[in-house]
């Protein structure tokens, strides 16, 4: 497929119509997807950790939920997005490994997932669907033709947002 | 300010690499002998990776990997993870069972215990290792055992290192005996803070 762009970890890209925004293998991790659906204009972000404001080393903006949404939706709004119309969806922040012990390595999905859907909310972009939790690996695709988000899973099945 | 992968210099990295070596030698050698065969390992290949090219390793991010984690405590905070393919990993059951060589297959609970006892068994020899070149006194959790997508699997270390830089290290390590080869990752995971009590107790910081 020429029309797949591939978004690495800790990484974000945009892309118009016919594109579709992919990343492999999100774990703890979240996919963040936006979409325009008048202009057929996508984001996808893979963030890492919860909050810049926490790590003293903080330059990749892609790597963190707060910095990293703000980022994609700039570049979305640059190439011809409306604020307005952008939606989200959410992928990932599984656990995976299943550790007895309550550490902060154990939580970091969930924390990456509320830290996502709070950062949208101060930026009032609606989340019109999400699957995260779990602990297993997904794969999403972000198809710019019609905003789904495919989620791949291994043993999990296949989901459609 | 605490150290990250990116700002160490050639004589801490070298350190490192060492450290690799010394650990994966001994944990070789604690398999061959739980196997009673020879088992040759070639030097380990240390590796510092972005995040973004993580994506190619073990044969892509969404390629089926075995992972065991353990968390490590005492003189040393953090994790420590080794990573295998899943034909490696079979490779691997199939030489501590004796079973022949079959068609890879989902793992069953037995094959699966068997994979956390190799983990116990490398970790254990490992962290001794560690645990003599430093003088710290380093004790692994129970192994966890996860079979997922390798960007998954990854994500877990990449996270810890993600708090301090952008890249992560970890040593590859190939074994064989004359029947069978199999390729191993093996990544240290010190916490934030930790790469400096590593190196401290090394005196290659002071």
């Amino acid at each position: 497929m020429d029309n797949l762009v591939r978004v690495g970890m800790a990484d974000l890209k945009v892309a118009k119509y016919p594109g579709i925004l992919t990343t492999l293998g999100l774990g703890s991790c979240v996919g963040i997807a936006l979409f325009d659906p008048s202009s057929r204009i996508g984001g996808l972000a893979h963030i890492m950790l919860p909050s810049s404001k926490q790590v003293k080393n903080n330059t990749n903006k892609a790597k963190f939920a707060d910095t990293a949404i703000v980022q994609l939706l700039e570049e979305m709004l640059s190439i011809g997005a409306k604020k307005n119309n952008i939606i989200a969806k959410l992928a990932g922040g599984a656990q995976m490994f299943s550790f007895s012990q309550t550490s902060d390595i154990v939580r970091i999905g969930d924390r990456n997932a509320a830290a996502s859907r709070e950062v949208l909310q101060s930026l009032s972009i609606p989340i019109v669907a999400e699957d995260t939790g779990g602990n297993f690996g997904r794969t999403i695709e972000l198809y710019t033709e019609n905003g789904i988000l495919v989620v791949k899973t291994i043993g999990h099945g296949i989901r459609r947002l | 300010m605490s150290i990250s992968i990116e700002n160490l210099n050639a004589l801490q990295l070298d350190v490192l690499r060492e450290i690799g070596n010394i650990g994966a030698g001994n944990a070789v050698t604690s398999l061959a002998k739980m196997l009673n065969r020879k088992v040759d390992m070639n030097i380990p290949k240390v590796q510092i990776l972005e995040f973004k090219e993580i994506a190619n390793l073990l044969g892509g991010a969404d390629n089926t990997v075995t992972g065991i984690l353990f968390s490590v405590s005492g003189g040393l905070d953090g994790y420590i993870m080794f990573v295998f393919e899943q034909k490696y990993a079979h490779t691997l059951v199939n030489m501590i069972m004796g079973t022949p060589e079959v068609e890879a297959c989902d793992f069953n609970e037995m094959e699966i215990s068997a994979l956390k006892e190799v983990g116990n068994i490398l970790a254990g020899s490992y962290l001794s290792a560690l645990s003599t070149l430093t003088n710290l006194r380093i004790m692994p959790s129970v192994p966890y055992l996860t079979i997922d997508m390798a960007g998954a699997i990854l994500s877990v270390p990449a996270i810890e290192f993600g708090k301090v830089g952008d890249s992560v290290l970890f040593i590859e390590t190939e074994f064989s005996d004359c029947d069978y080869k199999i390729l191993g990752n093996f990544f240290l995971i010190p916490s934030v803070g930790s790469y400096e009590v590593l190196l401290k107790s090394l005196g290659v910081i002071s």
